[in-house]
């Protein structure tokens, strides 16, 4: 791409006001840059971005929702494997053995835990940035729609909503999207079993489609597991390790 | 007198039409479409989901299945979201057996919509030009990977294995006599190149065929000029990417404006389109197979010159062979850590984006540090299509409503994910 995550950050300070973009708020990630902004301020920032002739950031790629609940949780953390097997250390209330009845929920954080994640598209300057707007109340998220400044938003905002509970305020027609007639709950967030809730199938005696709570088991194939690899670890975690080993 | 109102029309999700299970309650005036709600997720199967559970190569399966007619397109995306946070090379010769099967499988993707679409708006004969030379490519993937469709074969780090060096053989059965079986056979006595390299002479011969039936024929016309007229601005507005895009008149497109694998490498056009209705959207895929035909003839030439790594020496991604296994202890301990737990990816966000046959297929991972995705989410080209059917249906005749579901390249697979 000819424009740079680093020039682009520049101009992005130029155009926008200082609380949106500071110092400490445009993260590059491999080559993308990402800025964080905050609800309030999420349609001037993307109006900006629409038209200042700089940016000019006409396409909206993608909108999505995420649910940073249980960020950085591993299922598997035994040092040593012992006698049971690899899947049998799994830690047995882990996000992957939710099920109906042992739902007991997340615990509470306070961790701003739902996302909307933009990705916009620069066709003139040939540039993309991602936005990242958290949501300020983990019970209520509630984020302003773009659909004002992007027509695509509308379905998009759709979705974030029926997978994640995050509403859009302003948004005129807010309705589920991919789950079925009827759903009840939000299908992605973190504390949604991968299961489910319910089964259907047709009840031949009495003749329709009838609900049931699920009869299958959640099992953990794989363990979901964090390494700490030497070759990604970042300068500071190194350099810590290295006063560490110098000080003792 | 009798009263006049406006009836609400459901259309689907059973229908031949709704290219699978789109559900459309259309709100007519007389025979005018005064408001079209779509209705989708009837196969929503949650693949976002399901791959925070799983390893990230047990994922490239499931890419597969999204838009189930350009399969390794989506594994590409996927990959090459993987591939960006590790920061891992592929070698150029898997980079360039990559960018051959994305253009095989841009063929396979608007051969399969020139017949549907064909047949949607009336032309049955299309259907069947069409599904003559799918089989030949289709063939393709399975040589290379075995199943005829969901192949399975990008891997982060290059492919799965090497291209072969014969084609599978058609055999003598109730239906198919000795010899019409040796004739079938003909062109599969060398390796996939020698087969592919005869579909390329071939091909655009066969691309005159179509063109011969529809381009100027009468009845294609008066239903597709004029229909579903998008502007530039609605466009862009709208999140148009691909054909649709380039239909209204926008020339971009990721191969060229941001370069992926091997395409800064190869000669081949963008065709664009200027009224921004269905007649030019079908002239630019149509040109396109064209262009495509000619990536994969380049491919071709280069991949039998050059042989190579096709996956990457880093084992810490991909699995060793198996006969240094069988000696190496270091390679059998990299051999269980890849089947037993899949390998970490650094704490971070990716966002990669392929040209896919139908847009911009872009896949967004989130990454803590885990052997599995902690969120993904496939950014569809297919969804801001249909999300506009609205817009481009209203003020057109029922009949046109089927014309611009077609001539939207609607597969389900990905819009409902």
């Amino acid at each position: 791409m000819p424009v740079t995550a680093e020039q682009l950050l520049e101009r992005l300070q130029q155009a926008l006001p200082a609380e949106v973009v500071d110092a400490a708020n445009g993260q590059v990630c491999v080559d993308m840059l990402c800025i964080d902004v905050a609800p309030d301020n999420l349609l001037d920032t993307l109006q900006v971005l629409h038209d200042d002739p700089n940016l000019s950031f006409k396409q909206m790629s993608d909108l999505c929702g995420v649910d940073y609940a249980t960020f950085g949780d591993a299922e598997w953390s035994t040092e040593t494997g012992g006698s049971a097997s690899f899947s049998r250390a799994v830690d047995a209330n882990s996000i992957g053995t939710l099920s109906f009845s042992n739902n007991t929920g997340l615990p509470d954080s306070d961790q701003p835990r739902f996302a909307a994640v933009y990705h916009l598209l620069s066709l003139d300057h040939n540039m993309r940035l991602r936005i990242r707007c958290h949501a300020v109340d983990n019970d209520f998220p509630i984020v302003p729609s773009v659909t004002g400044q992007y027509a695509c938003a509308d379905w998009y905002e759709r979705e974030a909503f029926d997978l994640y509970g995050i509403l859009f305020d302003g948004h005129n027609d807010l309705r589920r999207i991919l789950t079925d007639y009827g759903f009840v709950g939000h299908p992605f967030r973190k504390d949604f079993p991968l299961i489910g809730n319910v089964e259907m199938r047709f009840d031949p005696i009495k003749k329709r489609v009838v609900y049931e709570p699920v009869s299958i088991e959640p099992r953990v194939l794989v363990p979901r597991v964090i390494r700490e690899d030497s070759r990604y670890v970042s300068d500071s975690v190194t350099d810590n390790a290295d006063d560490a080993a110098e000080a003792s | 007198m009798p009263e006049i109102r406006n009836y609400t029309l459901n259309f689907g999700p059973q229908h031949p039409a709704a290219h699978g299970v789109l559900r459309l309650v259309l709100e007519m005036d007389g025979e005018v479409v005064e408001r079209a709600d779509p209705h989708i997720g009837l196969l929503h199967r949650g693949t976002e989901k399901l791959a925070e559970s799983k390893p990230y190569n047990q994922t490239i399966g499931y890419m597969d299945r999204l838009d189930y007619v350009s399969m390794m397109c989506n594994e590409h995306g996927y990959v090459m979201a993987i591939e960006k946070l590790l920061g891992c090379e592929v070698p150029l010769r898997a980079q360039y057996i990559r960018t051959m099967f994305d253009e095989i499988t841009r063929i396979l993707n608007h051969l399969m919509w020139l017949g549907a679409h064909g047949l949607d708006v009336g032309a049955m004969s299309m259907f069947l030009y069409c599904f003559r030379e799918r089989e030949d490519l289709m063939d393709c993937y399975e040589a290379v990977s075995g199943a005829r469709m969901h192949a399975t074969y990008y891997r982060p780090g290059g492919v799965a294995r090497d291209l072969p060096d014969i084609m599978p053989q058609y055999t003598e059965s109730r239906w198919r006599s000795k010899s019409n079986a040796n004739k079938m056979n003909e062109n599969r006595q060398g390796s996939m190149l020698d087969f592919l390299d005869d579909f390329t002479v071939r091909f655009p011969k066969l691309v005159d065929e179509y063109e011969t039936l529809l381009t100027d024929n009468r009845i294609w016309k008066q239903r597709t000029v004029g229909i579903g007229v998008v502007t530039p601005e609605r466009a862009l507005q709208l999140g148009f990417t691909g054909p649709m895009l380039r239909g209204s008149g926008i020339e971009w497109d990721l191969r060229k404006k941001q370069p992926y694998e091997v395409y800064d490498k190869i000669n081949f056009d963008i065709p664009v389109g200027t009224n921004g209705d269905s007649y030019d959207r079908y002239l630019v895929r149509v040109e396109e197979m064209r262009q495509s035909n000619s990536i994969i003839k380049q491919c071709s030439e280069w991949l039998r010159k050059n042989p190579g790594p096709i996956l990457t020496e880093d084992h810490k991604i991909s699995a060793p062979k198996r006969a240094e296994m069988k000696g190496d202890m270091e390679a059998l301990i990299h051999h269980f850590k890849l089947f037993t737990e899949g390998f970490c990816l650094p704490v971070g966000d990716a966002y990669a984006a392929v040209e896919h046959p139908k847009g911009e297929f872009g896949c967004y991972i989130v990454s803590d540090g885990a052997n599995k995705p902690y969120r993904l989410k496939v950014r569809a080209p297919g969804f801001p299509h249909l999300a506009a059917l609205d817009e481009m249906a209203r003020g057109h005749m029922l009949s046109d409503v089927v014309a611009i579901i077609g001539t939207q390249d609607i597969v389900f697979g990905e819009i409902d994910r």
